[in-house]
């Protein structure tokens, strides 16, 4: 029972007040810095670096601020894809699929307080695996090689022909088109410009952030000015206090979601959104009898917020045990535990047991401060919807033109952003979702890379791919989900198109 | 230790007024995501400018990742060419970008500061690996180019990547354009790849991975400096072993090409009193960077020099024409 003595004396480091103080102020801020399109936990991290400079917080303080923000967007960027369809961060995409449905039914309330429920759950039990089994799932997931992404990609990419509910040929052709933008850029593997026109604010390619920002939040915007054109109004507030009802029909959802989205979590580079991706396909598979999902089913909502915050708990286990990052934000945490004269790699655990057990401990509270402060909270944010159009577009316009350009500090930028509105418009009057169009371009560049690496390795073999166990399992199991799906599709008589989610 | 930490200090701002240097405002551009090497630059000499009292306030930390610092450098260039409150983080593999042409412009566009520090490189293979020296590495590569699989966190014709043909060129392998390369985001990442049996070899800068060789998961090869590093002097140098190679990733900053004489030398005389400072020996040396002074025309001279260098490497592996 080593691990639980350890736990205990991680308690002890959390609890000091210092640290409580700090895991508070961590969620909160992490949570509107969730909430605000553009804005991610990246930055979120990176923009508090400093104060911890200047409070001359210790090591474990500082971490543990860290991660109580990290986990408080991944809480908050739920709040704006459930009431604006705007997803305040990359993994908080899935949840507009059925979270906006909902508000636009009047049960916003309800879908923020599933949404807070499943993410509670999500990072939980994510917490609870790092505690019991980090160092052993660590060594596993180092024998994931490039082939292995690469198949774990195309799994992805095999089942999102099925989360929107148009017709799955333009879900797939939007996803190309992700694909498509996901190859401007610098080729990584050899530095080659691809699609740059000589500009080299093109170097890097179109982040994802930005692309997101302009399809959801710039796209919804001409669409209000059109609607108000045509005298359409905006969401109902509808209730304010949430059922608790609701909140049980996305218990087993989440359960699963957690699952799914902790296995993601773990692999570094795969991360919070493959996490929620996953999570949604998959219990859209298996739940959804009616032809619910992507109406404002509450199973839609909680599968990728389970997902997307047990993953991010998954991710910590590679940054911990490895001192490896994950994904951006972990990477970050990183670059500061060294500056903090602390090495991450393998010997953490051993070196600086106060520093990783005070993280794990911090990160149970931080979870229960958070579905705390984010039940209490639904009512102020459903009154956002209240507020009126003039008022609130203006500010969402400005919200999304700050948040992308504290990103890369780059007007360049800010007309990508427009540029992908307007594409983002054009693409819903097509009846298009626009899911796949972000997901193309966020999972595609990790595909290609992935791919590269496995031909780099082989020598440009393509049989690689097929070579490895690992990888072999991810084929069949995506053989069988495709199958079982038409399985499924036939027994139900074909696939009842969903009206346009506009 | 507190007073002497205070008289230190003191001693710092004596040096700044002797200069007759007012303390400034300061920016410093990080031209990439919050995290890697030159974010980390950025940071942490920023910190301790502020702590050493050598600027006024803080250091704004302004990331502007794109380009392998491209973008930050075309930014300089045309809008900020006259700040003087402007510091840009680079290192070898900025310089590396501008020798293969992947810059807007040439290094004259800009005002060389100074270098703090180096990162050395490291040529690392997994523990259970059969390869035990450089010779060992050398002879299987002469048999066969494709037998190892190398790997680093540059992209094939970047930095990690032409260290790597350095040493194995100064061993007389010859087809240099057939040993596979692999790119990884980061050195810890090829490294865990490494340790799972993906790739046989990494080569990276020692800070990135040094948790690894503490805890005794790889085994270094050969170590790409001068002398043995204070850090770690067990692990043999390249030298030692008869490659004369080296491989450092120094850390330094540039400021605009409109800067005035005046402005420029008080930066170079800010620094030089950040690098004689105990704080940033301390820091150094924790991070993994071996301290090395280059400031001023010096280092501008020195700059100059790598860019050919680097160019006539690049021609000589095929990178460029």
């Amino acid at each position: 029972m080593d691990i639980l003595t350890q736990l205990w004396n991680g308690f002890a480091v959390a609890a000091l007040p210092i640290n409580l103080a700090l895991i508070v102020a961590g969620c909160f801020a992490g949570t509107l810095i969730g909430a605000l399109p553009g804005l991610g936990p990246v930055n979120g991290v990176a923009i508090l670096i400093p104060l911890t400079f200047a409070f001359g917080l210790d090591a474990t303080s500082s971490m543990i601020l860290l991660s109580a923000v990290y986990y408080g967007c991944m809480y908050g960027g739920r709040i704006s894809a459930i009431l604006l369809n705007i997803p305040g961060d990359e993994p908080a995409i899935m949840t507009t699929l059925d979270g906006y449905p909902m508000a636009k039914k009047g049960q916003a309330a309800d879908a923020l307080a599933i949404s807070g429920v499943a993410s509670f759950i999500g990072a939980t039990l994510a917490t609870i695996g790092l505690t019991l089994f980090a160092p052993l799932l660590a060594k596993a997931a180092i024998y994931f090689g490039p082939s292995d992404y690469f198949a774990l990609y195309v799994m992805a990419f095999a089942t999102i022909g099925g989360i929107s509910g148009t017709d799955p040929r333009k879900t797939l052709l939007a996803a190309l088109l992700g694909l498509m933008l996901g190859t401007v850029g610098l080729d990584p593997s050899t530095g080659v410009a691809r699609y740059t026109f000589g500009s080299f604010n093109l170097y890097d390619g179109f982040d994802p952030i930005v692309a997101l920002v302009g399809l959801f939040a710039i796209s919804e915007i001409l669409f209000f000015l059109e609607e108000k054109a045509h005298g359409g109004g905006l969401v109902p507030p509808g209730r304010v206090f949430p059922r608790l009802t609701r909140v049980k029909e996305g218990l087993g959802a989440s359960l699963r979601g957690s699952l799914i989205g902790f296995i993601a979590g773990i692999l570094p580079g795969a991360g919070a959104s493959l996490g929620a991706v996953m999570s949604y396909s998959f219990e859209k598979r298996i739940s959804d009898k009616e032809g619910t999902f992507g109406t404002g089913d509450p199973r839609g909502v909680a599968a990728p917020e389970a997902g997307n915050n047990a993953a991010s708990g998954g991710a910590l286990i590679p940054m911990l045990t490895l001192g490896v990052p994950g994904s951006g934000t972990t990477a970050v945490m990183l670059a500061m535990l060294i500056s903090l004269n602390i090495q991450p790699g393998p010997l953490l655990f051993e070196r600086s047991p106060d520093l990783v057990w005070g993280l794990v401990a911090a990160l149970y509270l931080a979870n229960f401060v958070l579905l705390i402060l984010n039940l209490p909270l639904i009512g102020m944010f459903t009154r956002v919807l209240g507020m009126p159009a003039w008022g609130l577009m203006p500010l969402v316009v400005a919200i999304s033109y700050l948040g992308v350009y504290a990103i890369t500090h780059a007007a360049f930028d800010l007309m990508v952003m427009v540029g992908f509105g307007i594409l983002g418009f054009v693409l819903r009057k097509l009846d298009f979702s626009l899911v796949p169009v972000v997901l193309g371009l966020l999972l595609g560049m990790d595909m290609e890379n992935n791919l590269r690496r496995a031909l780099s390795i082989s020598g440009g073999d393509f049989m690689v791919l097929v070579q490895s166990p690992i990888a072999l399992v991810i084929y069949a199991l995506t053989a069988a989900f495709l199958l079982l799906s038409l399985w499924l599709s036939r027994r139900q008589n074909g696939i009842v198109p969903q009206p346009p989610q506009h | 230790m507190k007073l002497k930490l205070n008289s230190l200090r003191a001693a710092g701002i004596g040096a700044a007024m002797l200069f007759a240097l007012p303390a400034v405002a300061a920016e410093c551009i990080a031209p990439a995501d919050p995290g890697g090497g030159w974010d980390f630059t950025c940071r942490e000499v920023g910190r301790l400018l502020s702590a050493e009292g050598l600027v006024e306030g803080n250091v704004q930390v302004t990331n502007m990742p794109g380009g392998v610092g491209a973008v930050a450098f075309a930014n300089v260039a045309s809008k900020r060419a006259n700040d003087a409150e402007l510091l840009v983080a680079t290192s070898t593999v900025g310089i590396t970008q501008i020798a293969q042409g992947k810059y807007p412009a040439d290094i004259d566009t800009m005002r060389w500061l100074a270098m703090l520090g180096a990162d050395v490189g490291v040529i690392a293979v997994a523990k259970d690996s059969p390869l035990q020296s450089v010779d060992d590495l050398v002879a299987a590569l002469k048999a066969d180019p494709t037998s190892v699989v190398t790997s680093g966190s540059s992209g094939a014709g970047g930095w990690d990547h032409i260290r790597l043909l350095l040493l194995a060129q100064a061993g007389g392998v010859e087809a240099l354009d057939q040993i596979r390369w692999v790119q990884f985001d980061g050195g810890s990442p090829a490294v865990t790849q490494m340790m799972g049996g993906q790739v046989g070899l990494v080569s990276t800068d020692l800070g990135e991975i040094k948790g690894f060789v503490e805890s005794g998961d790889i085994r270094v090869l050969a170590v790409l400096s001068d002398d043995p590093i204070s850090a770690f002097p067990d692990l043999p140098t390249a030298k030692s072993q008869g490659y004369d190679v080296t491989g450092y990733n120094w850390r330094g900053f540039y400021t605009g090409g409109g800067v005035s004489d005046d402005d420029y030398n008080a930066w170079v005389e800010r620094l030089k009193t950040l690098y004689d400072s105990a704080a940033w020996q301390e820091t150094a040396k924790n991070s993994g960077l071996e301290p090395i002074w280059r400031g001023g025309e010096e280092f501008t001279a020195y700059v100059a020099e790598q860019k050919e260098q680097m160019a006539e490497i690049s021609r000589q592996i095929g990178v460029i024409q």
